[in-house]
């Protein structure tokens, strides 16, 4: 039996739809306690006095302690993981974050007192009963404001609040030229909203320090567990690495928030040890929306220049890019490595330059979500790409066709070099317009648009075609660029004697469905059946290491530290195969599961093989017993999916409503090894990615309060704000890795936006209105139509 | 204070003490660990709490224990067994209608309520039936085609949806 290619149906599903699965909130540990933290109400606020004096007295209540209480141990805070550093060399400016703030709050949401109670209602009460004196100082929450003369300074020692500035490409004077001689500019502002991240399950930490053990636990609810143990071992807490075992149970979506060290998960593990006793913290909604790392925020004005053909000739990008309050763990790498490195797009543009400020504000920190600084980059490229088209009276579709780098494959022809220091794997960009224009049939919809405008009914098609890194990435090239950690994964595939198979898996899966995936290709490369195999993640004891779940990297680094463990399985059990069989390991070939010598029917099973490493009573000299290899993969370059994506709207012209009538989306990911998950890992991308463009944002007044911190007030995309999505793929495999495999978490979100907006741009071409913000609420819409 | 509440909860029946602040939800997770039914916000916006009361779909975050005093209630561990999956369930698994897994507990339930007011429910009457759910990993495309996998098997075995 093959499994790879099938869509085999998830193995991990019976727990959740019965019920059975075990998040961390799940969790009961024996004499537990619960945490609420008091948390800032003001953006900006010094602390003048706290008083917890009333909350102490109230029955059931264990503990409270302050910033104060764990400054005193010399806790600093939660570093970041990432090192930019300023165009003149200079260090980025780096404040620390505090488990707790001791003078001033920098966001609504700082954490300020911990209160531990027999149980969460009694908490909650006597948070209620904490008593803090602020003085409200004023704020500054969006990015372009932050660089303003005269802004409120979120760090003292960031004048500006700049934290970096960063530049990458050719160098400005020759991109300056190029648009100089240029035909025609397209420039566009454009703002891509600050996003909140709102996976469905509330983050989650519990602390249970053991004393008998000297041993800390944490369960939380992790991407990342192993790097949540390092950063919060090493550089938060102070305590042994291998006293600290870190544990992501089942996880409810993640979507980049849930990668990072949150200071709540050093200060559940820190109490534990103070009191004795486990503590758990399980955040309300809006206090996720008030303490997840958000995503996006960056202002930006993009100018590119075409020749008379519509050829591009250059591209500047000038971004002012929010990092929040505080650096979380990736911060600094989103919008500089992640974005701007991305903006040769699919295109052969000659010449390109991004000018990028970081910019500290008084709101909670940003980071990655769901693409990570590609949804950016794509955001501006394909506006850009629909807006010139538009401008110079070219179809959208051509000018693409036109301007494609052309098919490579990374085998026979090399990769495409890019000016922002990528270099793509391989690529075949005109295949998948080509295909969504066949899925959309385009001639047809051009001949409908025309008719239903005679009609007054405003439909309106948008292309957004895209290039993405993912498979995140060689260790040595991300420390060049300023990380502080290798991404490299590892895997160990533990044979038993029976022949079964456990799997430990650095990856976390949070809903990506790798039991099932990786099961299929362990089978698969093995020959036995999915049921003889265990994956195993999430627990840092169990696991030797991982750099976690993000950046579409499961696949194409866990799963290729997985086909290198297996590699290493079979060869050793070739070499006691040859022995039992009386062969050479040459003589020898595998297949279905077993060891035959070529060109005989001698053979010996997977199974037989497995106990007899166990039981090595007639074993090959030399070798060890055992059938057990742990392997590092270090992959040698980002892999690069790329696809096209069109939407088809109609604008109701009474009230500025848009409506999705199709969305198609053609994608290529390299191989598939479940195209039912795949599919799955697109659909909801694309959600997320039309809700940025239509329906999501988050919103801070100018006191710096973030005015829809809850359901009633963010607009997720819900059922009926959806079509039933269109999708296909092309497959050209990854020439770097053993499964060819790109990644497929992120395409769906990094594509959809520009295509939705340029559907709505085009429908609303007859009113002159060039560009629109999005969200593109019915409100936006019918007042630009009415301006 | 404490207030004594029975309920029928799986076709079990419990008599309990509970706070008369105490919300259904907590009761069900924290008094009786049936964890299936999950929190996922504060303002009865995402349905992950979703259980089925007197045989209609309420959040049990905007309900309280007492409230519940006498009644019948079926939550995700009483909706169908391992060994013999609810069709609802059975779609979920079969169209690949869940990913982390979280908000599927609310969405099977808000589907059986669904499917015992209209069996052979329209792509868009499924959707309107989801309104009160958050789904933030599947772009609800596969429960949708889950929920129609379910009401093509009730209609084809004529079993009672509940």
């Amino acid at each position: 039996m093959t499994y790879i290619g099938k869509s085999i149906k998830r193995v991990e599903d019976k727990r959740f739809i019965t019920g059975q699965g075990s998040y961390t909130d799940d969790i009961v540990i024996p004499n537990m306690t619960h945490a609420v933290i008091v948390r800032s109400p003001y953006a900006h606020a010094r602390i003048l006095s706290i008083d917890t004096s009333a909350a102490l007295a109230m029955p059931g209540v264990v503990a409270i302690f302050t910033g104060a209480d764990i400054s005193a141990t010399g806790i600093v805070g939660v570093p970041t993981g990432w090192v930019i550093n300023f165009k003149n060399g200079d260090p980025m400016k780096e404040p620390p974050h505090p488990l707790l703030v001791t003078d001033k709050a920098l966001c609504v949401g700082d954490g300020i007192v911990i209160v531990i109670a027999e149980d969460q209602a009694t908490a909650i009460d006597a948070a209620e009963a904490v008593n803090i004196e602020y003085d409200v100082l004023p704020a500054v929450a969006l990015p372009a404001d932050a660089v303003k003369a005269g802004a409120p300074l979120v760090h003292d020692n960031a004048p500006n609040n700049v934290c970096f500035d960063w530049e990458l490409g050719n160098p400005k004077a020759e991109v300056d030229a190029a648009l100089a001689g240029a035909h025609h500019i397209t420039k566009l502002d454009i703002i891509n909203q600050r996003m909140i991240p709102n996976a469905m399950e509330p983050r989650s930490a519990i602390g249970h320090y053991n004393e008998a053990h000297e041993k800390y636990t944490l369960y939380t609810t992790s991407q990342n567990p192993h790097l949540t143990r390092l950063l919060m071992a090493a550089f938060v807490l102070g305590i042994p690495e291998h006293k600290v075992q870190v544990i992501a149970p089942d996880v409810g979506g993640g979507f980049g928030s849930k990668i990072f060290h949150y200071t709540e998960e050093a200060l559940v593990t820190w109490c534990s040890k103070k009191i004795g006793r486990p503590v758990k913290w399980t955040s309300g909604r809006t206090e996720a929306f008030l303490t997840d790392a958000h995503g996006r925020d960056h202002a930006t004005t993009a100018e590119m220049g075409f020749d008379k053909e519509g050829n591009i000739v250059g591209l500047r990008v000038n971004t002012i890019a929010n990092l929040g309050a505080y650096l979380s763990t990736f911060a600094p790498a989103v919008p500089t490595w992640l974005h701007g490195t991305l903006l040769q797009g699919l295109y052969t543009t000659p010449k390109i330059h991004i000018d990028l400020k970081g910019v500290f504000t008084h709101t909670v920190a940003i980071d990655a979500y769901r693409g990570a600084g590609r949804p950016e980059a794509t955001y501006l490229l394909e506006r850009l790409m629909d807006t010139a088209a538009l401008e110079m009276g070219m179809d959208p579709a051509e000018l693409r066709y036109k301007n494609f780098i052309p098919p490579f494959d990374g085998v026979t022809q090399p990769g495409y070099q890019t000016q922002v220091a990528l270099q793509y794997d391989s690529g075949n960009y005109k295949a998948v317009l080509d295909r969504g224009l066949e899925m959309v049939g385009y001639q047809q919809f051009r001949a409908e648009q025309a008719e239903a405008r005679k009609h007054g009914k405003l439909l309106g098609i948008g292309f957004s075609t895209y290039v993405e890194a993912c498979g995140i990435a060689p260790s040595a090239v991300v420390g060049a660029l300023g990380a502080r950690a290798g991404l490299f994964e590892s895997a160990q595939v533990r044979v038993q004697p029976t022949g079964k198979v456990s799997v430990y898996t650095g990856s976390h899966s949070h809903g990506q469905g790798h039991e099932t995936t990786f099961s299929q290709i362990v089978a698969d490369r093995l020959g036995i059946a999915m049921e003889d195999v265990e994956i195993i993640h999430g627990d840092s004891d169990s696991v030797a290491f991982g750099m976690g779940t993000y950046g579409s990297r499961s696949l194409a680094v866990g799963g290729s530290a997985i086909v290198k463990s297996l590699d290493k399985v079979l060869e050793k059990g070739a070499k006691i195969a040859a022995h039992k069989l009386e062969a050479a390991v040459e003589d020898l070939e595998y297949a279905e599961g077993k060891w035959t010598v070529k060109g005989t029917d001698k053979s010996i099973s997977f199974g037989d093989i497995s106990l007899t490493a166990y039981v090595p009573h007639d074993y090959p000299q030399n070798l060890e017993p055992g059938l057990d290899f742990s392997s590092f993969y270090d992959p040698t370059n980002f892999t690069y999916p790329f696809g096209c994506h069109i939407a088809v709207v109609e604008v109701d012209a009474e009230t500025g409503k848009v409506k999705l009538n199709r969305f198609i989306a053609v994608d290529d990911v390299g191989n598939v090894i479940n195209p039912m998950i795949v599919d799955g890992q697109i659909h909801g991308g694309l959600a997320q990615g039309i809700g940025q463009a239509l329906l999501e944002g988050a919103i801070y007044d100018e006191d710096g309060q973030l005015v829809n911190a809850s359901y009633m007030d963010y607009a997720m995309p819900r059922a009926d704000d959806l079509p039933s999505f269109e999708i296909d793929r092309t497959v050209t495999p990854c020439p770097h890795n053993p499964l060819g495999v790109k990644g497929a978490g992120e395409a769906g979100c990094i594509g959809s936006t520009p295509a939705v907006v340029n559907a709505v741009m085009d429908a609303l071409s007859g009113f002159g209105i060039k560009n629109l913000e999005m969200p593109l609420t019915s409100e936006r819409v019918w007042r630009a139509m009415h301006a | 204070m404490s207030v004594s509440i029975s309920v029928t909860i799986n076709n079990k029946q419990y008599t309990t003490q509970v706070e008369p602040r105490q919300l259904l939800v907590y009761y069900l997770r924290e008094s009786l660990h049936l964890t299936g039914t999950h929190v996922g916000c504060d303002t009865t916006s995402c349905g992950a709490c979703t259980i089925l009361l007197d045989g209609k779909a309420v959040k049990s975050c905007t309900v309280l224990a007492v409230q519940a005093d006498g009644s019948e209630i079926t939550t995700i561990e009483g909706i169908g067994q391992h060994d013999h999956l609810h069709p609802i369930q059975e779609g979920f698994k079969e169209e690949h209608g869940l990913q982390c897994g979280f908000c599927t507990p609310g969405m099977i339930m808000a589907a059986a309520d669904l499917l015992q007011r209209n069996t052979d429910p329209s792509e868009q009457e499924i959707r309107e039936a989801l309104e009160g759910n958050f789904c933030r990993c599947t772009g609800y495309h596969n429960i949708v085609k889950s929920i129609q996998y379910a009401a093509k098997k009730i209609q084809d075995t004529k079993v009672a949806v509940i």
